[in-house]
């Protein structure tokens, strides 16, 4: 958490926001028990990822295309996938567990492997 | 010196609440309250007030836009008694978590069912614990006194807390009594400008109001809303002393009723208080030590202080006007009674209900109060702890 945790005596009155956007601060890529994996080999651009994701957990680039998703903010809530229109999907739910100590290439590889 | 007037203690409620003008009241009808509102939108009407009334379509919405208007940065306002207050009760929480200063006029009054639209503290008490500051009035007078205090308490950059004024619904609120009504403009400089902390509607420093606060953020936030709440209390009494010097009427935690050597002791709050002291000095006369202690400021609790009064007692009745609901006993026994376990005083403590759905308390109920007082002390025995006053048939 990158959040500064205050005593009693020293958090605002009333539970008030003084700094605009500090949800930033909350990195709620912590809550996640799944994770979506991307294809960028079958994915078509439609941007209904980035439109469903919550979380604005989508990452963009400057012309306005997919790059990937931001594992700092996803919660793994999977609308990404369920939005998904291409066939088959171009974004996949694995169990954090099995993401653990692989890098998104080799994550790719894996869960895409199957499918040309 | 105030202009000496003759109305009822709604009217004085409303004349109050017609010299604090207040920025926006929310406020929806209900008996014994409803005359409140009624007067403030004829104050209106008639250009003696220039307050945005919000007629809204029940209690919960009344609170909800109260809330709105007080995050907006406004003076606010509003009344209510009984299920009207029940119905507010989620958004009671709300206003005193977002720390919020509003002022709210109580007639107090039973809850139902049976329906009953009469004099008792069912609704205050049970909204004893939302984190409202309490006070009580006697009369009329103290429900346009304490009224005008309230605002500057609740608005206390240390206490930030709204605060609710109960009167007696019926026994005060639609009795006409003679009560003194000050200048307009002495009113206006008493409660000065109010200036809101962390106003919505200022849009170079933008905030956020109501936000979520996960499981480690909650608790610190709702310690630093208690301190608030707990800083009322000696804000009361400052406010109460500056009343005085503005108004000759001065004002503490509690009155103390002949009380410094007093051995019979009963507490209670609101217009009972006006009969126990006709009966108390009706005692005294016949040299029986007899004393009343009428709280004024039920939250924060002063417990200290109340105890502190209650040390030449030898016995001591506490009178609620609402049903103990399965505890040991009405809620002000109970905060009394435990006040007064951290003091020297062993002096034994019983409590009556009293008052229901409006039923009269007459000096004769209270004197046979006064009566059992005695006899316990004579006897070193309580024979009942928990007993009615004025109920048909023995309570067993």
């Amino acid at each position: 958490m990158a959040e500064k945790l205050l005593n009693w005596d020293e958090v605002l009155i009333g539970g008030v926001i003084k700094d605009p956007g500090n949800s930033r601060e909350y990195e709620t890529g912590s809550w996640r028990v799944e994770r979506p994996v991307w294809n960028p080999d079958t994915c078509i651009q439609c941007m209904f990822c980035w439109v469903y994701c919550p979380d604005s957990a989508i990452t963009v680039d400057e012309n306005g295309k997919m790059t990937g998703i931001d594992y700092t903010y996803c919660k793994g809530c999977g609308i990404c996938v369920e939005q998904c229109p291409t066939k088959p999907k171009s974004l996949k739910m694995i169990l954090e567990a099995e993401a653990k100590g692989k890098t998104e290439e080799e994550l790719r590889k894996e869960v895409f492997s199957s499918e040309k | 010196m105030g202009k000496k007037v003759a109305l009822t203690g709604n009217e004085a409620a409303a004349h109050a609440i017609r010299q604090i003008n207040p920025d926006v009241i929310a406020a929806f009808p209900i008996t014994p309250s409803t005359p409140i509102p009624q007067a403030v939108a004829q104050f209106i009407a008639d250009g003696e007030m220039d307050t945005e009334l919000v007629t809204v379509e029940s209690e919960h919405s009344a609170m909800s836009a109260c809330i709105g208007a007080a995050a907006a940065g406004g003076r606010v306002m509003t009344a209510t008694s009984a299920n009207g207050y029940a119905l507010m009760w989620e958004m009671l929480y709300i206003a005193s978590g977002m720390r919020l200063p509003i002022v709210m006029a109580v007639v107090a009054r039973a809850l139902s069912s049976p329906l009953n639209i009469h004099g008792d503290h069912s609704d205050i008490m049970g909204g004893r614990d939302t984190g409202w500051i309490q006070l009580i009035s006697e009369n009329s007078q103290e429900a346009y006194d304490n009224l005008i205090q309230a605002v500057k308490i609740a608005e206390n950059k240390d206490v930030m807390t709204p605060a609710l004024v109960a009167q007696d619904g019926f026994n005060t609120s639609h009795t006409i009594e003679i009560w003194e009504l000050e200048d307009d403009q002495k009113v206006k400089e008493f409660i000065g400008e109010y200036e809101p902390l962390y106003p919505m509607l200022n849009t170079d420093e933008p905030v956020t109001h109501g936000a979520w606060a996960p499981p480690n953020w909650y608790f610190e936030h709702k310690m630093n809303q208690l301190r608030g709440l707990l800083n009322a209390k000696d804000v009361v009494e400052k406010v109460g002393k500056e009343f005085g010097d503005a108004f000759g009427r001065y004002y503490g935690l509690y009155e103390a009723y002949k009380l410094d050597d007093a051995e019979y002791v009963i507490v209670a709050a609101g217009s009972v208080c006006g009969t126990t002291k006709d009966v108390v000095d009706g005692l005294r006369e016949n040299g029986v030590k007899a004393g009343l202690l009428k709280v004024r400021l039920f939250r924060p609790f002063p417990y200290k202080e109340l105890a502190e009064t209650l040390q030449s007692a030898k016995a001591i009745a506490v009178l609620d006007r609402v049903s103990p609901a399965g505890a040991q006993g009405g809620p002000l026994f109970t905060e009394i009674r435990s006040a007064l376990y951290d003091t020297p005083s062993r002096a034994p403590v019983i409590n009556y209900t009293y008052g229901l759905g409006g039923r009269d308390t007459q000096p004769r109920h209270i004197s046979s109060v006064f009566e059992t007082l005695k006899r316990i002390v004579e006897t070193g025995k309580v024979e009942k702890q928990f007993d009615c006053l004025n109920l048909r048939g023995e309570w067993r």
